[in-house]
């Protein structure tokens, strides 16, 4: 009875089959996740940056930041930041004169994502940065580096095994966070999966399908991430 | 957990094993400290906020918000309920999970360590679905199922939401349960046992309480990210809060006025719970620290 409910025809590649759907939705979920993870990186290492070493007012606007996105889900900042911010882009172009603009799914969920990944990252980063030895920093500034250069040498390499495993936890929630972005109608591989299962009934096989995907997804990097924290640690005593 | 890396580590932030410092990160597990509020940037950054507050009030829609005031409120309810419910269950379900893991035979820890990777690897909302959507589609082709008194129930959306993120809770909290049994120092269960106690009452009176002191802290970030998976279950036409907020801007047509409330209802609520947490956590006395 199994073997009659289950048709695998439906997930080939070629056309009546829905597997090159289901694949172009992982690829469209791995660039948002890519694009999303970069710009919560940049975000993060300058939140991380101003909450140590900025000015009071700096901190405060950075605590405000953390504190909100870290409060309110993601499905509602997604909503938030996807519909408002459009719409206030829409606006601004409009009374620029440029008339309305077009944004495309694909930048508006990078940029919600990273919006979101850049207060984890300022966390996350934030904590490694305190962890590297003031000494370490101080000796740096006596040799007459200037901040960047202590930045670049010193205290971005110092940090970054204090980081990975923080940051490889955020880049396993970013390519889940992805799946959000279906509540919007962006066709990433959770949305697809939905049409692919709607239009066939062939519920529980896409469902799964896309499941084994995304579990593909996370074993794959849990192996490159092993791979990089060793690399990072080397020199540390084996714990 | 062991002594040697604690005291290498020099701040608590990276002290901490990789996933808390990740959940320390992801979830408001302490509100931001109010030191001296009074300061004069300080006031200036609230006048300003409080300009926006009443800008906001004053320029925006506000005059559905009594319409729907009932709505609003059961929506909490409903969303509260999720969560506590979920929470609970999926904390009774971590328990066996974690405790398996550190002492079971492979048979029952492998099974158990599969379903931690699982739910872990997979986004919630296609756990949502598969079970809303697939199970659902599925249920009802068996007469067994249709003719039984759960057949009512599965008709409803919310006991597939409500099983999903039971599941959810269980797999991470279990993860998080797993470090705390395994954390107990060993010498208290052996003193435990020096005294003649059987393996239950040394697991009820030693090993559970002290895991679960062990783990509240994480306990906090982890039901904080359980309150931010809830609205998910909107998208199965469960009626939480978030699902009024999407039927009153489907009425009103409007963009930001009800976005902007369900963010600070949700602020609200986490504020409220990891000030529920702390007090918890301050009446239960740590003089290991």
């Amino acid at each position: 009875m199994a073997a009659d409910l289950i048709n695998w025809g439906l997930l080939a590649l070629e056309p009546p089959g829905w597997g090159g759907v289901l694949l172009g939705g992982l690829m469209n979920s791995l660039k948002i996740a890519f694009g999303g993870y970069a710009l919560g990186l940049v975000l993060g290492t300058g939140g991380a940056f101003g909450k140590l070493y900025g000015g009071p007012v700096t901190k405060d606007l950075m605590e405000v930041y953390t504190t909100v996105v870290r409060a309110v889900p993601e499905l509602v900042l997604i909503l938030l930041l996807y519909y408002a911010g459009t719409d206030l882009l829409n606006r601004l172009s409009a009374a620029l004169g440029y008339g309305s603009v077009d944004i495309s799914g694909l930048a508006a969920g990078i940029f919600v994502i990273g919006v979101v990944q850049g207060a984890y990252s300022t966390e996350v980063l934030r904590g490694a940065i305190l962890a590297v030895p003031a000494g370490q920093i101080e000796a740096a500034r006596a040799f007459g580096m200037s901040p960047l250069m202590v930045l670049r040498r010193v205290t971005l390499p110092a940090m970054l095994p204090h980081a990975l495993p923080g940051l490889s936890n955020l880049w396993l929630i970013c390519t889940k966070d992805t799946a959000l972005l279906a509540v919007v109608g962006f066709s990433e591989l959770t949305l697809v999966t939905r049409q692919a299962a709607g239009t066939t009934k062939a519920y529980m096989l896409f469902f799964c399908a896309a499941g084994v995907l995304y579990l593909l997804l996370t074993l794959a990097s849990t192996l490159v991430i092993r791979f990089i924290e060793a690399r990072a640690r080397r020199g540390w005593v084996a714990r | 957990m062991r002594p040697e890396r604690r005291a290498a580590a020099p701040e608590p932030l990276v002290e901490l094993p990789p996933e808390e410092s990740t959940l320390e990160a992801t979830a408001l597990t302490r509100l931001p400290r109010a030191r001296a509020l009074l300061q004069p940037h300080r006031l200036a950054l609230m006048a300003v906020a409080g300009a926006l507050v009443s800008c906001a009030a004053w320029f925006m829609r506000w005059d559905w918000l009594p319409t729907y005031a009932g709505a609003l409120v059961s929506g909490v309810g409903v969303t509260l309920l999720m969560l506590v419910s979920t929470a609970l269950l999926g904390f009774v379900l971590a328990v066996p999970i974690g405790l398996v893991q550190v002492t079971g035979p492979w048979w029952l820890s492998l099974p158990a360590q599969g379903f931690c990777t699982l739910i872990r690897g997979t986004p919630l909302l296609l756990q949502l679905w598969l079970l809303y959507y697939g199970l659902g589609s599925l249920f009802p082709q068996f007469p067994e199922i249709r003719q039984s008194f759960l057949w009512p129930y599965l008709r409803e959306a919310w006991p597939y939401g409500a099983a999903a993120l039971t599941f959810s809770f269980a797999a991470y909290e279990g993860e998080v349960m797993r470090g705390a049994f395994a954390g107990v120092p060993r010498g208290e269960l052996e003193a435990a046992r020096a005294y003649g106690m059987g393996r239950w009452k040394l697991f009820w009176r030693i090993w559970l309480p002290r895991a679960v002191h062990r783990a509240l802290p994480t306990l906090n970030g982890e039901t904080v990210l359980q309150l931010k998976a809830t609205p998910l279950v909107a998208t199965i036409t469960v009626i939480d809060v978030y699902a009024v907020i999407s039927k009153i801007r489907q009425v009103t047509y409007l963009t930001y006025e009800p976005l902007l409330l369900l963010a600070l209802i949700y602020l609200i609520l986490t504020a409220l719970l990891v000030a529920g947490f702390r007090y918890f956590e301050n009446r239960i006395p740590n003089r290991s620290a």
